[in-house]
């Protein structure tokens, strides 16, 4: 890869951004790839205008830290790109629409035949299936709604819109934007007077559409096992009398600990089916699925969860809950997830057997944490059981690689203590 | 503690949690947490915050006490004589 060229910023001059952050995304050669930002910091200025081709290396953006001091510029990355993304390949001759966009087309149900593309080269950009997905009810996004109150100078917008807006004297917070986040896009700024914001997805017509394709494409397995949850919960109940109410570890963190080792050392499961192909994940990047009060699903992904140790993991699903119930989620972890683990517990049902979320291959399930009956030695005792569920796609993979990972997250949960420090190799376990 | 302080943080903790919910409306005999749908983090939540607001830490093993307004509330009690 020896140039790239900026298709889309998913951030605005003023914005404030933390280290991770995408703040545009690039088309290069083979593929397109999300910038991230490795400092946080505000976004001072843009040094490269959409559709500018540039070489590797270039500073795409200024950023200024918190000290005012100027943080080194996040330029264009070298080769291997950060995000692994399958082969471009070529509908029409000429015409580029990269694996992500064509994605996030079928995540909208839009047809990509008959779009004008918008960006470089008449790429389809995301923006381009975005709006054409906003524009014909009803809507189904996967994305969640993004709060809707910006003050002037942090309204996501490209240069372009901003360009645009400032001549035609539009209030950029007028504007509904129709970009990643709801970022203003040049397309979106009118010739002047108030957009009609286009109506926000319900959350039920995301969750349907998400469902519907699920069932109509992907041959589902469902496999069922039951646990024996006796010595993760006395090994917790011995971890936190020893500690303050704020650092209490619950079952569901050591559940998600277990199923991210068991993934990482069953990469079948883990990853996408695209193309009539599987493409494995890089990591494990664990979609957790939380339900929204008053109605509503998001599973957004915990990063690299096979490496996390039982606090970590603790703390990053309070974080995930906490914020996908105040709708804070970030654009990255949405789309990220190489499995998904859901978790009807606490006190709901015995089991849940899933629908798992496209393109993923796999889904984990949980039911509530029981007493029950378990012969053991002959004799009957009551044990703290727990039903785990896999439900597989059978393209990508058979039952026997399902009955694996549960089975792993089995043996692992008859030693929760061996799951810190996490194992530098998953072949390990 | 008087009952009323203690069902005060209580109620107090619990819209912190879950802001949308509605606590008082919740009969105290009642289900609490399939009244107002909390889940096991949200109950770890509701304990942290009463713990920052009054000091009193609940032991895991108590959470059964935990299950409608009443009881929560006279558990409260107890540990605060305690």
């Amino acid at each position: 890869m020896e140039h790239g060229t900026v298709l889309e910023w998913l951030v605005g001059v003023g914005d404030l951004v933390e280290r991770g952050d995408v703040i545009a995304i690039v088309d290069t050669e083979k593929s397109e790839i999300e910038v991230e930002v490795w400092q946080a910091g505000t976004v001072t200025e843009f040094l490269v205008e959409i559709g500018q081709e540039v070489p590797v290396g270039t500073p795409l953006a200024r950023l200024s830290t918190q000290g005012g001091v100027e943080a080194p510029p996040p330029g264009l990355p070298a080769p291997p790109a950060p995000v692994a993304v399958p082969a471009v390949h070529e509908e029409h001759p000429g015409r580029v629409v990269s694996p992500l966009v064509r994605r996030r087309a079928e995540e909208l149900g839009v047809d990509l035949e008959h779009l004008v593309g918008t960006g470089p080269r008449e790429a389809i950009t995301r923006a381009d299936v975005e709006r054409a997905a906003s524009a014909r009810p009803p809507l189904a996004s996967v994305s969640p709604p993004v709060d809707g109150i910006r003050p002037a100078r942090l309204v996501a917008a490209s240069p372009q819109a901003r360009r645009l807006a400032g001549e035609r004297g539009v209030d950029l917070r007028s504007i509904a934007g129709t970009g990643p986040g709801g970022a203003v896009l040049a397309a979106d700024v009118g010739e002047g007077g108030a957009a009609v914001p286009p109506s926000p997805p319900s959350p039920r017509a995301t969750i349907a559409a998400l469902m519907a394709r699920s069932n109509r494409e992907i041959p589902h397995f469902h496999l069922t096992l039951d646990l024996d949850l006796g010595p993760t919960l006395t090994w917790l109940a011995g971890l936190n009398q020893q500690r303050s109410v704020a650092n209490r570890i619950l079952p569901a963190a050591v559940l998600l600990q277990a199923t991210a080792r068991a993934v990482a050392a069953h990469p079948e499961a883990n990853g996408f089916w695209v193309d009539d192909d599987f493409r494995p994940g890089e990591g494990v990047q664990l979609g957790v699925a939380v339900a929204l009060r008053g109605g509503g699903l998001v599973a957004p992904a915990i990063p690299d969860a096979d490496q996390l140790d039982t606090d970590q993991t603790m703390a990053a699903l309070r974080d995930l809950v906490g914020r996908a119930r105040a709708r804070r989620m970030r654009s990255r972890e949405m789309s990220t997830a190489t499995i998904t683990v859901t978790n009807l517990g606490d006190r709901g049902v015995d089991s849940v057997h899933g629908v798992i979320h496209p393109p993923q291959v796999g889904l984990v399930g949980f039911g509530r944490i029981t007493e029950r009956p378990l012969v053991v030695d002959g004799g009957i005792v009551a044990r703290s059981m727990v039903t785990a569920t896999f439900a597989g796609d059978h393209r990508a993979l058979d039952g026997h690689e399902g009955a694996r990972v549960l089975a792993t997250i089995d043996r692992l949960l008859r030693n929760p203590a061996k799951l810190n420090p996490p194992s530098p190799d998953p072949e390990k376990l | 503690m008087t009952p009323e302080e203690a069902r005060a943080v209580l109620v107090a903790s619990i819209q912190q949690v879950a802001p949308e919910t509605d606590p008082d409306s919740v009969p105290g005999d009642a289900d609490l947490l399939d009244e107002l749908e909390l889940d096991s983090m949200d109950v770890l939540n509701v304990v942290v915050a009463v713990h920052d607001r009054c000091g009193l830490e609940i032991a895991e093993r108590d959470y059964p006490k935990l299950l409608t307004l009443d009881s929560f509330t006279d558990h409260l009690v107890t540990l605060s004589e305690a």
